[in-house]
């Protein structure tokens, strides 16, 4: 009868959670080597979205920059394979990323809207085409190998990230940090004058999410053997996370994951499905329409939809047990 | 030495009469509807392929098909503002909320353009040949359709300049862009007049398109190339600054020019070093108020 109380109880919750975990943790023993790579890329686009809501979320900053900070990553792995091993590198990728975005909120600072968000785009495209040239004129070499790594290796680094970043983007909701957020998104000026040192607490989230990136890329990059400035800046890996994250709900912490899993998903099985039936292209024409389709319906995400349902769920089992009493 | 710096200056000239074109289309719909049209430059794409179209299977002359181009974009960009922003503007809760809306939206419309043009046309890169002969100008030589180009944008620019200081609707335009609330008010039909400037940005997209493919070749994804370059020099001139996007365009040929001679590879570079810096120093750009 009681369901939906039932649910509700955080020890549940917690049970419930761990069990996933679980799963995921013995996941490689007896399942197929294609669950673990498809399973590495939606953990990457689930760290991507995730640490991207971390800072634009409460802020309401839109940021472009993922590509940027992902691409980072990507370089520092490019560099560096091989020398060190990988948790080293994944650790500096992040850092680079983290020291880079830290630059970069320190210069923003003044900038608002819609501004922050072509600034930040342009940085992708400034990295893009500064790195293209420097390796034409100067290195004369585009592109790079990748020393490669198993993908069971890969699968469990980017579980690691994935934990961490969830970690993370929990405990600063919870803490009076994700509170001078919520008060940077709600009024900046007043956030201030109460008190919030808001230079340092948008630098440091800003820095914290992009380190996520530049990991997540580190370890990425081992798995696609070559990258050049244009696979490693894409722009699309920018948009990516943004669309994820608002498909999804900022509401709540799965509201992310919920996008990230949605469109990696989707993405698998178009480009699989279709590309048989010669009809590889159409991908990005239904992603673009279920970008469309999700901005104009579902304004609060899944989580939004999800959230209403519930509600009504416990409205119905609630009026139910008033009869009964 | 007069010839090489007569060269750049003109070959810069030449490029930014289009930057100026395509980037007052995307400051009227950002200026005035308050739309970051992230699709501009798909709306360049389909116009240089219209164009294509017509001269290679029809065989219409590019400049003829300008009159042809111009209308079916601008129909494309006023029915997709009746529609979809429209709608997005009702249900955004802030005028904040509709402009993160609304450019999201832009880019998932960036997709369904760029794709149903690779089904319509294939990903191939296309070209065609017209008006290519030499002209020397002082000892610099360009193609003549580079002249040209230029001409038909200067025209459209100033006639649109005209359009928005001496007529009825230009006027309700520049009031909608300052205030819409009490343009509304007014007795201005807010609404019908934000659909038209965002069809008049698509038109103009659509025409620097049309300009464009007479003087390179061109494919689907060639659009977020210009919507970057747009997007940089309505940031030189001031957002929302039409005769800012005007005079940023030029400036932005001119600089593309002279770092294309000095070292070709640096030219986005250039441009996006020229526009951060901007940012910072003077986010309001060189017009803005």
């Amino acid at each position: 009868m009681d369901i939906v109380r039932f649910i509700s109880k955080r020890s549940f919750l917690l049970g419930l959670l761990f069990l996933i975990l679980v799963v995921l943790v013995t996941a490689p023993f007896y399942t197929s080597g294609y669950f673990v790579v498809l399973a590495s890329s939606i953990f990457m686009y689930i760290v991507l979205a995730v640490s991207w809501a971390i800072f634009s979320g409460p802020t309401g900053y839109i940021s472009l920059a993922s590509a940027a900070f992902f691409g980072v990553g990507i370089y520092t792995s490019a560099l560096l394979g091989g020398a060190l091993p990988l948790p080293i590198i994944i650790g500096i990728g992040g850092l680079a990323s983290f020291c880079l975005a830290f630059l970069v909120g320190v210069l923003t600072l003044r900038l608002r809207g819609i501004y922050f968000a072509i600034f930040t785009f342009g940085l992708v495209e400034i990295l893009l085409h500064f790195i293209l040239w420097w390796e034409v004129n100067i290195t004369g070499t585009t592109g790079r190998v990748v020393p490669t790594v198993d993908n069971t290796t890969v699968y469990y680094a980017m579980l690691v990230i994935f934990v961490i970043s969830m970690l993370t983007a929990y405990f600063i909701r919870r803490s009076k940090f994700g509170l001078a957020l919520q008060s940077i998104g709600d009024n900046e000026e007043a956030a201030a004058h109460t008190g919030v040192n808001v230079t340092l607490v948008k630098v440091t989230t800003f820095a914290i999410s992009a380190f996520f990136m530049g990991a997540v890329g580190a370890t990425m990059a081992t798995r696609w053997t070559y990258i050049d400035p244009t696979i490693a800046f894409n722009p699309l890996l920018s948009f990516m996370p943004v669309l994820m994250a608002i498909f999804g709900g900022m509401g709540q912490l799965y509201g992310p994951v919920i996008g990230a899993s949605f469109f990696t998903l989707l993405k698998q099985y178009l480009t699989t499905t279709l590309a048989k039936q010669g009809l590889g292209e159409l991908y990005m024409l239904i992603f673009g329409i279920v970008l469309v389709a999700a901005i104009v319906f579902l304004p609060k995400g899944v989580v939004g939809l999800i959230q209403k349902w519930w509600g009504r769920l416990r409205k119905r089992t609630s009026g139910e047990q008033h009869a009964n009493s | 030495m007069l010839v090489t710096i007569l060269d750049v200056v003109i070959a810069g000239l030449l490029m930014g009469g289009i930057y100026a074109l395509i980037a007052m289309g995307l400051s009227l719909q950002y200026g005035v509807a308050r739309i970051l049209n992230i699709a501009h430059g798909e709306f360049i794409m389909l116009g240089a392929f219209i164009t294509w179209t017509l001269f290679a299977v029809f065989g219409i002359n590019p400049l003829v098909s300008l009159i042809v181009c111009g209308p079916i974009i601008f129909i494309i960009g006023f029915l997709l503002h009746r529609s979809l922003f429209t709608y997005l503007k009702i249900s955004s809760p802030s005028p904040a909320a509709f402009e993160g809306n609304s450019m999201l939206a832009a880019f998932g419309l960036l997709f369904i353009i760029q794709n149903v043009a690779i089904l319509i046309w294939g990903a191939g890169i296309k070209s065609y040949t017209y008006l290519a002969f030499p002209v020397n100008i002082g000892g610099a030589v360009f193609a003549a359709n580079r002249l040209v180009t230029l001409g038909f944008a200067l025209a459209i620019g100033v006639a649109f300049y005209i359009f928005l200081a001496r007529t009825r609707l230009g006027k309700a335009i520049r009031a909608a862009a300052q205030d819409p609330n009490t343009a509304g008010l007014m007795g201005v039909n807010i609404n019908r007049v934000l659909a038209i400037c965002f069809g008049l940005g698509t038109l103009m997209a659509g025409l620097g398109g049309s300009l464009i493919s007479m003087m390179i070749s061109i494919q689907p994804t060639m659009g977020l190339e210009y919507t970057v370059i747009a997007l940089i020099v309505i940031v030189i001139g001031g957002l929302g600054s039409i005769p800012g996007s005007f005079i940023g365009g030029f400036i932005l040929g001119l600089v593309g020019s002279i770092v294309t001679y000095i070292e070709p590879g640096l030219a986005m570079v250039a441009y996006y070093l020229l526009f951060m810096l901007l940012l910072l120093v003077r986010p309001k750009g060189i017009l803005g108020k």
